[in-house]
């Protein structure tokens, strides 16, 4: 399969009052298309700068950036964003929320193919019923559901997300979790997940990205070998505790220290 | 819908009754203190002349605050977007703000001498941009990052993006600024319309009823005024429910 997604010795610095402050240090991964990659590493060593990286929204310093064999020089339309923040615009309802990124990716799109392209994406969420709704209206949960159609509905060949389900509790995580995987296999798209949660990575991912710290590269790169239609009940086995074993002490490496003794 | 016309009324109605006490009570004569009760002899007398000067002063008003809402979120656009242009016009706006509109009127009326509705109209805007500029200002300025990438992921233009997100997104402050900047203007309108000798509008009638010693009229233009403040603010209002009703959460 061809890489959808290729860092290539990417490294970034960012000016601030006190000097240069290096990011990304000669970064370099891959993610095959209609693959999942979930990254992780230390707080503050890089992972919003690379989403912001892969999605065109800046230029890195040396190192290039390629999707779908191109270079990656401005934002494309054919990439999804989700953040931590659902971000939804209070003005606007639910269905308007979602339909949003249609207006700027397909003007010529009928009003009522965006609604229907929308409200099929609100069902498959679980938003039935909730289209007309003011995003205050809407619990945390629910608002990143709808914040998960809005980066989708362009039918998006990459997805990039930066901690999506961070700010959310535990349940509704593991819920929007299933949610992800059943989207996933109705429509499927390439995808960066930035997180946090290492059973959140491997639950998702199909190969998951540790970052060092800051300045990152990639430190270790793990291939999830656990089948596609996962359960939760999946991250109980041996092979997934192993796997979360690993990650954790190369969190710990990344953070410099080092690993447990198991 | 009772209570949101009683209570105002009521509150109108209990004010105009102690105002008349109060004069009743002290036994003032009419060259001291007019009373409610004096005012509709003045309305009855000069009905047309109130009909043609708050017709002066509203168009005049509602003129200088059209001009200051264009120019004010021009401004306020300038200095969103660019830090360089911030920098350089607050200390400009600020000071210009902080001197005193009375001493513009001479200066106005010397640069364009006999152009009375245009220097009302003048005043009216530059004593109305300010709050209009800063709010709008600030609006952009901290709008957060994320809203912006939300369209800028997709490619999308500046003006795209201010279209359909930060000019949205600024509105409620841009009605608070609104609401503030309509009393301005009114105020502004009336300066020039008091200081400036010949003048039109209800300033002037004002000035004429100063100077025939008339108080009854004069206390009935100050009432009359208030009327077209109200009129214009709740006309604000409406808009904002409008255009910015949104921002309302339900109380609770
Ligand atoms: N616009 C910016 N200007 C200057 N420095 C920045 C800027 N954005 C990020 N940084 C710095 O770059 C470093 C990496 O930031 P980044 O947001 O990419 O980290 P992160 O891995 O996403 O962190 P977290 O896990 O906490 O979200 C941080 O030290 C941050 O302070
Ligand atoms: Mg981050």
């Amino acid at each position: 399969m061809t890489n959808l997604i290729e860092i290539k010795g990417v490294t970034h610095a960012y000016t601030t009052a006190s000097g240069p402050l290096p990011v990304l240090d000669n970064l370099t991964m891959a993610v095959p298309e209609g693959e999942f990659a979930a990254v992780v590493g230390p707080s503050g060593c890089g992972k919003s700068t690379l989403t912001r990286l892969v999605a065109g929204l800046m230029k890195p310093d040396q190192g290039e950036v390629w999707l779908h064999g191109e270079r990656v020089k401005s934002p494309r339309k054919t990439v999804g964003m989700a953040f931590q923040n659902p971000v939804l615009l209070e003005w606007r309802t639910i269905l308007q929320n979602v339909i949003l990124p249609l207006e700027i990716v397909a003007p010529k799109m009928s009003k009522a193919d965006r609604e229907a392209r929308a409200m099929e994406l609100l069902d498959l969420v679980g938003l039935t019923g909730f289209d007309g709704k003011r995003p205050s209206e809407l619990s945390g949960g629910m608002r990143q559901r709808a914040s998960l159609c809005r980066s989708i509905v362009h039918k998006p060949d990459v997805l990039i997300m930066d901690e999506p389900f961070g700010a959310l509790d535990a349940f509704t995580r593991e819920d929007l979790w299933q949610t992800m995987r059943d989207l996933r296999a109705k429509e499927p798209f390439t995808c960066v997940l930035i997180t946090h949660d290492l059973r959140e990575s491997v639950f998702l991912g199909d190969q998951v990205i540790v970052m060092s710290g800051r300045p990152a590269h990639a430190q270790f790169i793990l291939d999830v070998d656990l089948p596609a239609d996962r359960t939760l009940d999946i991250l109980y086995t041996p092979e997934a505790a192993a796997m979360l074993h690993t990650l954790r002490d190369q969190i710990q490496i990344a953070q410099g220290r080092n690993p447990e003794v198991h | 819908m009772l209570r949101q016309i009683g209570v105002p009324l009521a509150a109108i109605l209990i004010f105009l009754a102690l105002w008349e006490f109060i004069v009743w009570v002290n036994g003032w004569p009419n060259y001291k203190m007019a009373s409610p009760s004096d005012l509709p002899a003045a309305y009855a007398k000069y009905w047309n002349l109130f009909l043609v000067m708050g017709w002066q002063t509203l168009w005049r008003t509602v003129a200088g605050l059209l001009i200051a809402v264009l120019v004010g979120t021009l401004l306020g656009m300038i200095m969103g977007f660019s830090r360089i242009a911030r920098d350089g016009l607050y200390p400009l706006l600020v000071g210009f703000n902080a001197v005193p509109k009375a001493t513009l009127v001479p200066v106005i009326s010397l640069i364009f001498i006999g152009q009375h509705d245009f220097n009302t109209v003048l005043m009216a805007f530059l004593i109305s941009f300010f709050p209009i500029a800063v709010s709008v200002g600030i609006g952009l300025s901290t709008l957060e990052p994320e809203y912006r990438d939300i369209l800028r992921a997709l490619g999308a233009s500046n003006f795209t993006i201010f279209r359909k997100i930060a000019l949205p997104k600024t509105l409620p402050e841009f009605f608070g600024a609104l609401k503030v900047s309509v009393t301005l203007a009114f105020i502004g309108t009336n300066l020039v319309e008091i200081i400036s000798p010949h003048g039109r509008g209800l300033g002037a009638l004002f000035q004429s009823g100063a100077t025939n010693g008339d108080y009854p009229l004069m206390f009935a233009v100050l009432i009359a005024l208030a009327l077209l403040g109200i009129v214009l603010y709740y006309g604000v209002v409406w808009l904002e429910k409008t255009f910015a009703g949104w921002a309302e959460r339900p109380a609770g």
